[in-house]
């Protein structure tokens, strides 16, 4: 097995085990070795990360399990970020996502955004206790391909329909895909609010905003776009 | 200070001077599907086997909450008492925040009941507090507001003592507001159980009123929970916690109770922690 290998390897077992030294000091070797920042990331982190929201679904893993894992992959996104915006690769979609008004549950919230930042998308949060103008000026001005409302009580569901009509009225329903999830609500009220999608947990939820944005080819894309820069690059220096 | 409850003919005084009040939790559509189901076709015989098993477990009082998707609150909650009152007699906590289903509930309620709950919200504290006043009910005060919940204790104590004011200016005595001062899970923060012991002890201090607590929010995310659940129980009661919207049902958690009032002074000559003991051995030679 190649030191590069070895890596990737260690660097997925360190993020499922949210080990945030090594995780880091890994991401800086492999810098070192000359790994692409995009390999370091797709081929390692991610999976992890998707590994740990694996374990979450089936009851393997337990919420701080999952918060240091993504703590561990936060610390190696902040050295890689930069190096990937130089190239000019794009996050591979954008969602808006905050707490109805009336609520102030966030965990489950907060599990959805660790996710999705791990899959790559860029998320804008809204906080809790979100009123229907706070999310429709949201998704006006970022122009997300998802937004999301999260409601933990049965009494706080029916803000679901509210935002819903807010958005038609501002006549942004159509741009956007809506994504529902907390405690209480079932697929059968998700339909009945009228939101496009519903999603059970943190995982299911990244999964479904992946479908959405037809992200596995977005990813691709990017990844070969990068590819290609860098071969342009080796050749131009040569 | 004494917080009284009751019934058409039970009384239920909640005090640091007396025993632990634990208050049934298992009348909850939410997260229970066939209850949810059965609720809503006014099928009431699940209700009312968990008001009995309960109050045999040593509820004092039941919480019971009628929050069907889609369904009719107020009438739901109104049935759902009624069934309720049918086989047992201990004073209810109206639990709702839809206030139509408040008023109903309170209305067609005989006795005195506590009201779960009001927040440190002005919008919702001017709608709650005049309801609750009028039926001469008791209320459960949540320690957070407009700006969502405060990690720093102090301040969770002053926004309890803005809702016991405004619970004063409408006519309710401090007695009649109980101050949840928030249980949040340690999966998500490791400090979360420390903070809500600390506004215990400076709600004890300083206001001196009863407090309940969604106990088991501190194991949310975590394995073990009635493990974790019965030790929060053991180092709250000390820390003041009164009552709990709980489930009694749950042996870890009605053990811990009863071994922690025994600690605190509250089980004279250890008779309620001896009594409870031969009845678990009572019913484990029933069984077979």
């Amino acid at each position: 097995m190649s030191r590069e290998e070895e890596i990737r390897q260690e660097l997925f077992d360190h993020t499922l085990n949210g080990h945030a030294p090594e995780v880091k000091a890994l991401t800086e070797e492999a810098l070192k070795l000359g790994m692409d920042p995009m390999d370091i990331l797709f081929k390692a982190l991610i999976p992890s990360l998707e590994e740990v929201g694996r374990r979450f679904e089936k009851g393997d893993f337990f919420v701080p399990e999952m918060l240091i894992a993504a703590r561990a992959m936060q610390g190696a996104l902040v050295i890689l970020r930069p190096l990937i915006a130089e190239t000019g690769a794009k996050p591979i979609g954008k969602v808006v996502i905050g707490t109805v008004k009336g609520d102030i549950h966030d965990i489950g919230k907060n599990l959805v955004i660790i996710m999705l930042e791990g899959a790559g998308f860029e998320v804008v949060d809204l906080g809790v206790n979100c009123p229907p103008e706070k999310f429709v000026e949201a998704v006006r001005v970022n122009e997300p391909h998802i937004v999301g409302f999260s409601a933990f009580l049965t009494t706080t569901m029916p803000m679901f329909k509210v935002n819903i009509q807010a958005l038609e009225k501002a006549g942004l329903r159509e741009k956007v895909a809506v994504m529902v999830g907390g405690a209480p609500v079932t697929e059968e009220y998700a339909k009945l609010a009228g939101a496009d999608h519903y999603s059970p947990d943190a995982s299911i939820a990244t999964r479904m905003a992946k479908q959405i944005v037809g992200a596995a080819q977005a990813a691709e894309n990017a990844a070969l776009t990068q590819a290609v820069e860098l071969i342009d690059k080796t050749l131009k220096k040569g | 200070m004494e917080t009284i409850l009751r019934s058409r003919s039970r009384e239920v005084v909640i005090s640091a001077d007396r025993p632990f009040v634990m208050i049934g939790e298992r009348i909850n559509p939410t997260g229970r599907k066939v209850l949810a189901a059965e609720m809503k076709a006014g099928v009431m015989d699940r209700v009312k086997a968990d008001a009995i098993a309960q109050v045999e477990a040593g509820a004092q009082m039941l919480d019971v909450n009628a929050g069907v998707p889609l369904a009719d609150e107020p009438a739901l909650l109104v049935a759902t008492i009624k069934a309720v009152n049918e086989v047992t007699d201990v004073p209810i906590c109206i639990d709702s925040s839809v206030i139509e289903a408040l008023e109903a509930a309170l209305g067609a309620y005989e006795g005195k009941a506590l009201v779960n709950s009001v927040t440190a919200e002005d919008e919702r504290m001017d709608r709650i507090l005049p309801v609750v006043k009028k039926y001469g009910a008791a209320v459960i005060g949540m320690s957070n507001d407009e700006t969502g919940i405060t990690m720093v204790p102090q301040e969770r104590v002053e926004i309890a003592r803005r809702i016991i004011e405004r619970a004063k200016y409408y006519g309710i005595p401090a007695e009649d507001v109980i101050i949840d001062p928030i249980a949040m899970t340690v999966a998500a923060d490791p400090q979360a159980g420390l903070i809500t012991l600390e506004t215990m002890q400076l709600i004890k201090e300083q206001l001196g009123n009863n407090m309940t607590c969604g106990a088991s929010n501190v194991s949310f995310g975590l394995p073990d929970r009635h493990i974790l659940n019965a030790a929060f129980f053991s180092v709250a009661m000390h820390a003041g916690l009164t009552c709990a919207i709980t489930n009694p049902l749950v042996l870890e958690v009605r053990k811990a109770v009863q071994a922690s009032d025994l600690l605190l002074g509250h089980d004279e000559y250890a008779m309620r922690w001896i009594s409870a003991f031969r009845a678990d051995q009572k019913k484990a030679v029933a069984a077979p």
